[in-house]
């Protein structure tokens, strides 16, 4: 699950990371008290959108010269300005894809004086299974670039779970960044405590670009990107609270009521697979016959009637989709309880597209009776190979 | 001979009496009689497990008991989420050889944590997020549906279920059978990665080919390859058929395994395909063709 820059500040702040003063803003209205809530002379105005590269973005209403979705601002009224510029216009980054995100959140904060870029990241290393500070001097730029031209600048520091940041770990981080006198204990309290707010609340990623030294020497987080994972929400209601819906797909978020693992894509043939592998393969020869893939659909292994009958109605829900294929490989799910919710589903909505199904595995007879004798319109496929090319010929004719 | 079980393997069930646990126990017994001796649970202890066809087994209070007990030397874990972390490392601190952890979910930072432990232990753990393991008409541990396996010379791995299942049937379909399949699951930090069941592949005298299924994210593919390439130049050498899952998949978005992502412009499945091939596997185009794909390659 992700947050936004604010809400991350807010969780770090609550660990004692230094951050700037700053005022999140839902209406043009709210952002001219926020203004004369912070000192300026500077204020820096950021869009609020879950996704990176919002300084370089591009709005799609202004035209190619305006400024991006971080704009600093040195005066009150031009800080002004620039929200009712940004406010309900769509953001074009290179993580957003090219239709944009609306940006419904603002962040207003005090400008920082920065004498030094740096680079800090938290994550979970899967080579070694540890989780690892990533430092680098080259903050502030993509690091993805860094990494492929300077690799040199890149430090990786993996934390022993049992012992925490020791002394050493930080001082190798203080020294990765070239840290001197006061400014190198701020680091090192840093580090300690953003380890622990990473740990303690079950995030995946934790990016803080840039990290800065301000010109007085101190260090502050500037930018903060924070995910957490997924499979240990249950454990954190406080930040189930953070999450914002008008960041998702529609279909995802009702996907999510029912457990189900489902992404978006933009291909026209809708997918209702089991399992993460089969889901994914399943993608792969579609494309591979010449078609592209509506979804990633996983249903699970614990599936029940009324949860495929709800995969189903998601998948019809999607305008660009114009055939389904059911591919099921049953181990843990059985073939009966698919083809149940299937037939289910149909009955509910109707079958405006051809529905190819391939069952195979735990109670594939029983399945397969169901889906004949039920009297619906069903390709019957024997197996993927087979189910792939059927529904990409009754797809593209 | 196989790899890691055989119709020897005694095994303790943690998670015996939940629903899940129950079902696939009874399916371990059902099939060629896979010794699956007891269950635990912390406050049933002293009590018996009766399964829907009469099959009773004793439940013990903790692993430690269970194994002293029955002279287990393997577990398999259903144990939900929350509590699969402590059920793994029950396990490693009972001394059980072998411990595999079905449940899906397990949050990272646990695994992390019990990663340490067990690298400082003699336990192996397969999972967690897996289909567990088979060899035919010997043993079955975890929820590998055991009508389409066949006993014979392919040794199956895969970071997916239901493309081990796919790789199973059609090798079972080709006639070549297998010698032991492996789902060593689709978490990001896990207990086995491919290249410790590959090692038992090679030295396995039965298992004559391999067949390794990969997918998108971290870079365990790349390892494996270079494993083999430089298992080969020692004279170490078996026929590889290799598939990557996900070649569609968008960078940056997670496809429902937590392993399974591209991030930073690494993990990408063209990548893996390319470290395959030049290590001397024969990457299948399609899912659908692994076993096509290895009884050409066999020629």
């Amino acid at each position: 699950m992700n947050i936004h820059e604010y809400q991350a500040k807010q969780v770090l702040k609550g660990f004692g990371a230094p951050i700037a003063k700053g005022v999140p803003v839902t209406s043009a209205d709210q952002a001219e008290a926020a203004i004369a809530q912070l000192d300026g002379p500077v204020w820096v105005v950021k869009s609020q959108i879950h996704a990176g590269g919002r300084g370089k973005g591009k709005f799609k209403e202004l035209g190619p010269d305006a400024k991006g979705g971080v704009r600093v601002s040195f005066s009150a009224d031009e800080a002004l300005t620039n929200v009712r510029e940004m406010f309900g216009n769509t953001l074009v980054t290179k993580q957003t894809g090219p239709a944009g995100k609306q940006v419904n959140r603002l962040y207003i904060e005090d400008g920082a004086d920065i004498a030094r870029e740096l680079y800090l990241s938290i994550l979970v290393d899967r080579e070694t299974g540890k989780v690892s500070f990533v430092a680098s001097t080259e903050g502030g730029m993509d690091i993805e670039a860094v990494a492929e031209e300077t690799p040199d600048k890149i430090h990786t520091i993996g934390i022993t779970a049992s012992q925490g940041v020791t002394d050493a770990d930080a001082e190798t981080i203080a020294d990765a960044y070239e840290l001197t006198g006061g400014t190198r204990e701020q680091g090192k309290a840093l580090f300690a405590a953003l380890y622990a707010a990473f740990t303690e609340k079950d995030m995946s990623l934790l990016e803080i670009n840039p990290l800065i030294v301000t010109k007085a020497g101190d260090i502050q987080v500037l930018d903060a990107k924070v995910s957490f994972d997924g499979n240990a929400l249950f454990r954190h209601p406080d930040i189930m609270e953070l999450r914002d819906e008008t960041e998702e797909d529609d279909k995802e978020i009702e996907a999510s009521k029912y457990d189900l693992a489902y992404i978006a894509l933009d291909g026209d043939i809708g997918c209702m697979v089991n399992g993460a592998g089969l889901a994914m393969a399943t993608m792969d020869i579609i494309k591979l016959y010449g078609a592209a893939p509506a979804n990633f659909l996983d249903v699970g292994g614990g599936a029940t009637t009324e949860k495929v009958t709800a995969a189903f109605k998601i998948i019809t829900s999607d305008p660009n989709v114009k055939g389904i294929l059911v591919n099921i490989f049953g181990g843990i799910m059985r073939c009966d309880v698919i083809a149940e919710g299937v037939v289910q589903a149909v009955r509910d909505v109707g079958l405006k597209v051809p529905l190819v199904v391939r069952l195979e595995g735990t109670k594939v007879e029983e399945g397969k009776a169901i889906i004949n004798e039920s009297g619906l319109n069903v390709i019957a496929a024997d197996d993927l190979d087979d189910a792939a090319q059927k529904i990409v010929k009754a797809v593209k004719g | 001979m196989s790899i890691l079980i055989d119709k020897n393997t005694k095994i303790i069930v943690q998670g015996l009496t939940g629903k899940t646990g129950s079902f696939h126990t009874e399916q371990a017994l059902a099939y060629h009689g896979t010794q699956m001796v007891a269950g635990t649970h912390p406050k049933k202890g002293g009590t018996d497990w009766t399964g829907s066809n009469g099959e009773t087994l004793p439940i013990y209070a903790s692993v430690a008991e269970a194994k002293d007990a029955t002279g287990a030397t393997a577990s398999v874990i259903y144990v939900p989420p929350a509590g699969a972390a402590a059920a793994i490392e029950e396990a490693i601190d009972a001394g059980i050889e072998l411990i595999t952890c079905i449940t899906e979910g397990v949050p990272v930072l646990d695994m992390v944590r019990v990663k340490e432990k067990l690298d400082h232990s003699p336990s192996r753990l397969i999972g967690p997020n897996c289909p567990g393991l088979m060899t035919p008409d010997e043993c079955k541990i975890g929820i590998m549906p055991g009508s389409i396996f066949k006993k014979g010379s392919v040794g199956v791995l895969s970071r997916s279920g239901t493309l081990t299942y796919e790789a199973v049937f059609q090798t079972t379909v080709a006639g070549l059978g297998q010698s032991s399949a492996v789902g060593i699951g689709g978490d990001p930090v896990k207990g086995t990665e491919f290249i410790d069941i590959l090692e038992l592949f090679l030295a396995d005298p039965e298992t004559q080919s391999i067949i390794m299924i990969g997918e998108i994210g971290g870079s365990a593919e790349e390892d494996a390859a270079q494993f083999l390439a430089d298992e080969a130049k020692k004279g170490r050498k078996k026929p590889v058929v290799g598939f990557i899952a996900g070649r569609t998949a968008p960078p940056g978005r997670t496809m429902g395994h937590a392993g399974a992502v591209i991030s930073g412009g690494k993990g990408g499945a063209e990548d893996k395909i390319e470290a395959m091939q030049s290590a001397g596997i024969r990457v299948s185009p399609s899912p659908a063709k692994l076993g096509e794909t290895l009884v050409d390659l066999l020629g």
